[in-house]
C-alpha cells in the first residue's frame, strides 16, 4: 500500500510538471488544439471532392421539345452552370478556351432514336481535371436516367416514378464525410506521436533527464507522466473534431459513440507508444521530428486509405498499408461513422489494434532506460 | 589519502569504461582507475576537457554501466543497486538539469515531491536553501530567464532539497563568471561545514580544486595523482620562479620565449611577470642568462603541480609544433622595432539592441596594428555580439565602426578582405581533408589559382599540418582542428584576425601552444582580437576590455588596470570581481538616489 502511495505521489508531481510545461510551451497547445481545427476547416471546405456549378456546354442539335425537356436537368441544378449552343464546334471552342469543363450533346436524331428506344446523348469531358470530369459524368448520368424514368412512367400511365441513384453509406456522396474520420486519425497521430516524441527528446537534449534519473523516480512514472497529458490533449483535439464534423458538415454517426471514442483511445495508446519509441531511439528533437514525420504522418496520409483507395494500389503498397495500424483504425472509423456497428469488422480490427498497442508500449518500456548511453 | 577510519562514499577499483562508436576505433574513456572519496568532505576531480570526468560522474550515478572493475557508492554496488543509490544521491549535470519553463519555486517543488517531503519539512528547507543561494526574492521567476550564475545556484538548490548522502557536481562553474564561481564555492564550503555533506565535484579550474580537502587529477582516462592540495603542490616545490620582462617588452613575449627554453616545463604570465617552472629543481633557463634577467623564487601553486603532471603524462611538449629554430628571438626583435603604429580598428559609441534588450551599450575603443586585444567577460556579457559587429556579421544599431580604414557600416565586403575569422565552433568542412579545406577557403577569398598552391604549402608548414594534409577534418584531434581553422582564417594574409573563444574545450598544453602562435603572429604585424572567458588569459593581451551585461567596465593594459585599481599583485579573476562589484555598487547607489 505504502509503495502505491509513493508511486502515485511521484506520478502526480511529474504529471503536474508536464501539464505546466505544456501550457507554457505554446507549440504543444497549437499542435494539439489549434491544428486539428485548422485541419478540419481546410480539409473540410478546401479539399472537398464534390463539384458544384460545373460550367457545361449543352449542344442542342435536336431542338424538339423532347430534347429540350431532356436537357432541362441542367437548368435548375446546383451541379451545373449550363451554356446552350447549337453546334458541336462552338462547344469545342468553349472547351478549348476553358470556358466550359464538359459538353453534353443531343444529336440531331435524338428524339427519333428515343422513340425507337435507342436515345443517346454524347458526353465530352475534360480529362485534365479528372475529379471534376468523373463527378460530372456521374451527375449527368443520374440526371438523364431520372428524366427517362419519369417520362416512361408518365407515358405508361403508371404514375410518377423517380429513380434516385444512390451511393451507399454516403448518401449524397459528400467527400467531406469520407474525410472526417481521416482527419480524426491525423489529429490523434500528430498530437500523440509528434508531441510525445518531441517532449521526450527535449528532455534528453537539454540534459534534464540526467538530473531526473538520479532521483527516486522510476522509469514507469516518467513514461506515464509523459503519456497522460498528451493523451488528454489528443482527446480534446479529437472531441473538437467530432463536434466540428457534426456541426459543420452534418457528419452522420451511425455506429455507437462509445465505440468511436473507445477505439480512438486504443489507437491513441498505439500512437503514444510510437512517439515514445521514436524519442528513445533518437534522443534529439530534430531527428525525432524527422522520424515522426516519416513513420507516422506521411503513411497516415498516403497509405492508410485516407486519400487513396487501397484497392487500387499495387500489391507492394497494399502490403505496407496492411502493416500500418492506421489502416485498421481508419477502416473502423469509416465503418462506424457511415454504416453503423458492423461487428465482424469491429472485433477483427480491435484485436489487431490491441496487438499493436501491446507491441509499441512494450517496446517503449524496453527501450527507455535510466541510462545515458 | 584519507585515513582508514573515515567512511567512504565512493570506492572505485580498476574501473574501466570503453566506448565503441560505429565505424570509429574504440575509445577508452576510463582506463582502470581507482579512487576513494571520504564522507563529509569536499573532493575534487580535476582534469582538462575530454579527460573522462563526465564519464566517471555518470558511472557513479548509475547512468552508465562500467566495462570492468568495481564501483561502490554509499557502500552499495552501483550496478546491482542502481535505484537504491539514486534514491540517496543528488547529481547536477553540466547543463544544471533545470526545467527552463518552470519557475524557481516549481523546480524546487518538483524535487521535493519526488523525494516525498512533507509540507512542513519542505517549507523550512526551501527557505533555508533560497536564503543561502540568495534567490529568495525570485521564487516566481521562470528558470530560463535567470542569469548563468543564478541558474547554477538554482540547480544546486534542487539537488539539495532532499539532503542527499552524496552530492555530485559535474563542472558546476563552466562558463560562469568569476563572481558567481566564488559565491558557489563559499556556499559549498558552508554546506560541508554545517551539514557534513559529502561532495564530489569535477572542475577544470585549479583554484577551485585548491579549496577542496582531497584532489584527484584525471587525464586521458587515467588518474595521475591523488592527495590533499598541499601534497600535490609539493610536486612543484622549489621549481617555481617569477621574472619581470625587460622595460618595454610585453610579458607574453618573454613568456613565449621561456616556454621554448629547454630548461623550462611551463611558463605563464601572471600579474605583469612571468611565472615559470624549471624542469629540474637545480635547473636553469638559458634564455634568462642571455638577456641578463634575474628570476626570484615564487611560491608553488596547485596549477604548477597540475602542469608538471600533465606534461609528464603526455611527454608531447617538445614535439609540439610552432617551435622552429629562428635566427633571432622575439625579445631582441621587439626591442629593435620602433613604435609608430597606426590604428587598425576604431569603434565609437557602438550600440546593439535586440528588441528592448541592450546587448552592447555605448562602447568605444581603438585597436592598433600588431596589438593583441582581448574582449573578456562571463557568458552573456556582450562579447560575442561586439565581436560579430566588428567582423561585419551583425549590423550595429548605432555608432561608428572602422576596420582597416573602411567604414564597416557602409562597405562590409571591402572590409572583409582584410579580416580573418575563427568562429567558436570551428567552421570547417568535416568531410573535406585538410588540404581541401584550405583550397576551398583560399578560393573563397579569391586568391589567384597560380598563387594558391604555394600559399597552401606555406601555411601548412607554418601550422604543421603538412603530414596530415590528406586526413578528413572530422577525424583530426582537437588541437589540430584548431590549427586548421586558424590556417583557413589566415590563408589570405589578413591584416586583422578575429578569434572567438578559441581556447574553450582544448587542454592546457594545447592552450600554451596556441598563445605562442598568437604572440608570433602579432609580432609579425597581424592585429589580433580575441574573446575568452578564461580571465587569466587576459595576461597575454596587450590591452583588454572587460564587459558585463553589455556595459564596458574597464579598458586598458593589464598592468595599467592593476595600478588604477591599486591591486599590483592581483590575478585577473580578482580584478574582474573587484570591477564588477564596484560597478554593481555604483548602479545600486544611482538607483537609490
Amino acid at each position: 500500500m505504502k509503495r502505491m502511495q509513493v508511486f502515485f505521489r511521484r506520478l502526480a508531481a511529474l504529471t503536474r510538471k508536464e501539464f505546466c510545461q505544456m501550457l507554457r510551451e505554446k507549440s504543444s497547445f497549437l499542435m494539439g488544439v489549434v491544428l486539428p481545427l485548422v485541419l478540419i476547416f481546410i480539409i473540410g471546405y478546401g479539399m472537398s471532392l464534390d463539384v458544384e456549378h460545373v460550367p457545361t456546354a449543352v449542344v442542342l442539335e435536336d431542338t424538339s421539345p423532347t430534347a429540350r425537356s431532356a436537357a432541362g436537368f441542367a437548368a435548375g441544378s446546383r451541379y451545373f452552370s449550363p451554356v446552350y449552343v447549337h453546334s458541336l464546334p462552338e462547344a469545342e471552342q468553349l472547351m478549348r478556351t476553358h470556358k466550359v469543363k464538359m459538353i453534353v450533346r443531343f444529336p440531331a436524331d435524338f428524339t427519333e432514336q428515343l422513340y425507337r428506344g435507342n436515345g443517346q446523348i454524347q458526353l465530352l469531358l475534360n480529362g485534365e481535371e479528372a475529379t471534376t470530369a468523373m463527378s460530372g459524368q456521374a451527375y449527368v448520368e443520374a440526371a438523364v436516367m431520372s428524366w427517362a424514368a419519369s417520362r416512361e412512367a408518365a407515358a405508361s400511365g403508371r404514375g410518377q416514378v423517380t429513380a434516385v441513384p444512390r451511393v451507399w453509406f454516403n448518401d449524397t456522396n459528400t467527400s467531406t464525410w469520407f474525410f472526417v474520420p481521416g482527419i480524426l486519425m491525423l489529429v490523434l497521430t500528430i498530437s500523440s506521436v509528434f508531441l510525445t516524441a518531441m517532449v521526450m527528446a527535449r528532455e534528453w537534449e537539454r540534459g534534464t533527464f540526467e538530473a531526473l534519473f538520479v532521483s527516486p523516480v522510476r522509469i514507469m512514472e516518467i513514461i506515464l507522466a509523459k503519456v497522460i497529458p498528451y493523451f488528454t490533449v489528443a482527446m480534446v483535439g479529437m472531441l473538437l473534431c467530432l463536434t466540428a464534423g457534426r456541426l459543420l458538415y452534418d457528419l452522420p454517426m451511425r455506429g455507437s459513440m462509445v465505440l468511436i471514442i473507445g477505439e480512438s483511445m486504443l489507437f491513441l495508446v498505439i500512437a503514444l507508444g510510437i512517439g515514445l519509441v521514436i524519442s528513445a531511439l533518437t534522443k534529439n528533437q530534430y531527428l525525432a521530428c524527422q522520424v515522426a514525420l516519416l513513420v507516422s504522418f506521411l503513411p497516415t496520409v498516403m497509405l492508410s486509405g485516407f486519400l487513396f483507395d487501397l484497392h487500387s494500389q499495387p500489391w507492394g503498397v497494399q502490403l505496407v498499408s496492411r502493416l500500418l495500424p492506421m489502416t485498421y483504425y481508419l477502416a473502423l472509423m469509416k465503418s462506424l461513422f457511415l454504416s453503423g456497428n458492423y461487428w465482424p469488422l469491429i472485433v477483427k480490427n480491435t484485436l489487431i489494434l490491441l496487438g499493436y498497442a501491446l507491441l509499441f508500449i512494450g517496446l517503449a518500456f524496453y527501450l527507455t532506460r535510466k541510462k545515458v548511453e | 589519502m584519507p585515513e582508514a577510519k573515515t567512511e567512504l562514499v565512493i570506492e572505485a577499483q580498476g574501473l574501466t569504461k570503453i566506448f565503441t562508436p560505429k565505424k570509429l576505433p574504440q575509445v577508452t574513456a576510463l582506463d582502470s582507475i581507482s579512487l576513494q572519496v571520504p564522507a563529509g568532505r569536499l573532493t575534487a576531480l580535476v582534469g582538462p576537457d575530454g579527460a573522462g570526468k563526465t564519464t566517471l560522474m555518470r558511472l557513479i550515478t548509475g547512468l552508465m554501466d562500467r566495462d570492468a572493475g568495481s564501483l561502490r557508492v554509499v557502500g552499495l554496488d552501483v550496478e546491482e543497486h542502481t535505484q537504491a543509490v539514486q534514491d540517496v544521491l543528488s547529481y547536477m549535470p553540466q547543463k544544471f538539469g533545470l526545467y527552463e519553463d518552470l519557475s524557481i519555486q516549481e523546480n524546487l517543488n518538483l524535487y521535493a515531491d519526488l523525494h516525498g517531503m512533507s509540507e512542513e519539512a519542505r517549507q523550512v528547507r526551501f527557505a533555508y536553501l533560497l536564503d543561502l543561494m540568495g534567490l529568495s526574492a525570485f521564487r516566481g521567476r521562470i528558470a530560463g530567464k535567470l542569469s548563468g550564475g543564478m541558474k547554477q545556484k538554482l540547480g544546486l538548490a534542487c539537488t539539495l532539497v532532499s539532503a542527499p548522502k552524496l552530492l555530485l557536481l559535474d563542472e558546476p562553474t563552466a562558463g560562469v563568471d568569476p563572481l558567481s564561481r566564488r559565491e558557489l564555492w563559499s556556499i559549498l564550503r558552508q554546506l560541508v561545514a554545517r551539514e557534513q555533506l559529502s561532495v564530489f565535484v569535477s572542475t577544470a579550474y585549479m583554484d577551485e580544486a585548491a579549496l577542496c580537502s582531497l584532489v584527484y587529477v584525471l587525464n586521458q582516462g587515467r588518474i595521475l595523482a591523488g592527495g590533499t592540495p598541499g601534497e600535490l603542490q609539493d610536486i612543484a616545490r622549489g621549481r617555481c620562479y617569477r621574472v619581470a620582462p625587460p622595460e618595454g617588452i610585453p610579458t607574453r613575449i618573454l613568456q613565449c620565449e621561456l616556454l621554448e627554453d629547454a630548461g623550462v616545463t611551463d611558463a605563464v604570465p601572471v600579474g605583469g611577470k612571468v611565472h615559470f617552472i624549471l624542469r629540474e629543481t637545480q635547473g636553469k633557463a638559458g634564455l634568462l642568462e642571455r638577456h641578463r634577467l634575474t628570476a626570484e623564487p615564487a611560491p608553488e601553486r596547485l596549477e604548477d603541480a597540475f602542469m608538471i603532471l600533465l606534461e609528464r603524462d603526455s611527454r608531447k611538449k617538445r614535439q609540439q609544433p610552432g617551435l622552429d629554430a629562428r635566427e633571432q628571438d622575439l625579445i631582441s626583435a621587439f626591442a629593435a622595432e620602433k613604435k609608430a603604429v597606426p590604428v587598425d580598428i576604431e569603434v565609437r559609441d557602438l550600440v546593439r539592441k535586440f528588441g528592448d534588450f541592450t546587448a552592447v551599450s555605448h562602447t568605444s575603443f581603438q585597436v592598433r596594428q600588431g596589438e593583441v586585444f582581448g574582449l573578456l567577460g562571463p557568458n552573456g556579457a556582450g562579447k560575442t555580439t561586439t565581436f560579430r559587429m566588428l567582423c561585419g556579421l551583425l549590423p550595429a544599431t548605432s555608432g561608428e565602426l572602422r576596420v582597416a580604414g573602411v567604414n564597416l557600416r557602409r562597405a562590409v565586403t571591402k572590409a572583409r578582405a582584410n579580416i580573418g575569422y575563427v568562429a567558436q565552433k570551428f567552421s570547417l568542412y568535416e568531410k573535406l581533408t585538410v588540404y581541401e579545406n584550405l583550397r576551398f577557403f583560399g578560393g573563397a577569398y579569391g586568391i589567384p589559382v597560380g598563387e594558391l598552391e604555394n600559399r597552401i604549402q606555406e601555411i601548412m608548414r607554418e601550422f604543421h599540418l603538412t603530414e596530415r594534409q590528406a586526413q578528413a577534418a572530422e577525424s583530426l584531434p582537437g588541437g589540430y582542428k584548431q590549427r586548421l581553422s586558424m590556417a583557413a582564417a589566415l590563408i589570405h594574409k589578413p591584416k586583422i584576425l578575429f578569434l572567438d573563444e578559441p581556447t574553450s574545450g582544448i587542454d592546457p598544453l594545447a592552450r600554451r601552444t596556441f598563445w605562442q602562435q598568437i604572440t608570433r603572429l602579432a609580432a609579425g604585424g597581424t592585429t589580433i582580437i580575441i574573446t575568452t572567458h578564461f580571465m587569466d588569459e587576459a595576461e597575454y593581451c596587450d590591452r583588454m576590455m572587460i564587459q558585463d551585461h553589455g556595459e564596458l567596465l574597464i579598458l586598458g593594459q593589464p598592468g595599467d588596470i592593476r595600478r588604477r585599481l591599486q591591486m599590483p599583485e592581483a590575478d585577473m579573476n580578482e580584478i574582474f570581481i573587484a570591477i564588477v562589484e564596484k560597478a554593481r555598487q555604483q548602479a545600486k547607489e544611482e538607483s537609490g538616489t
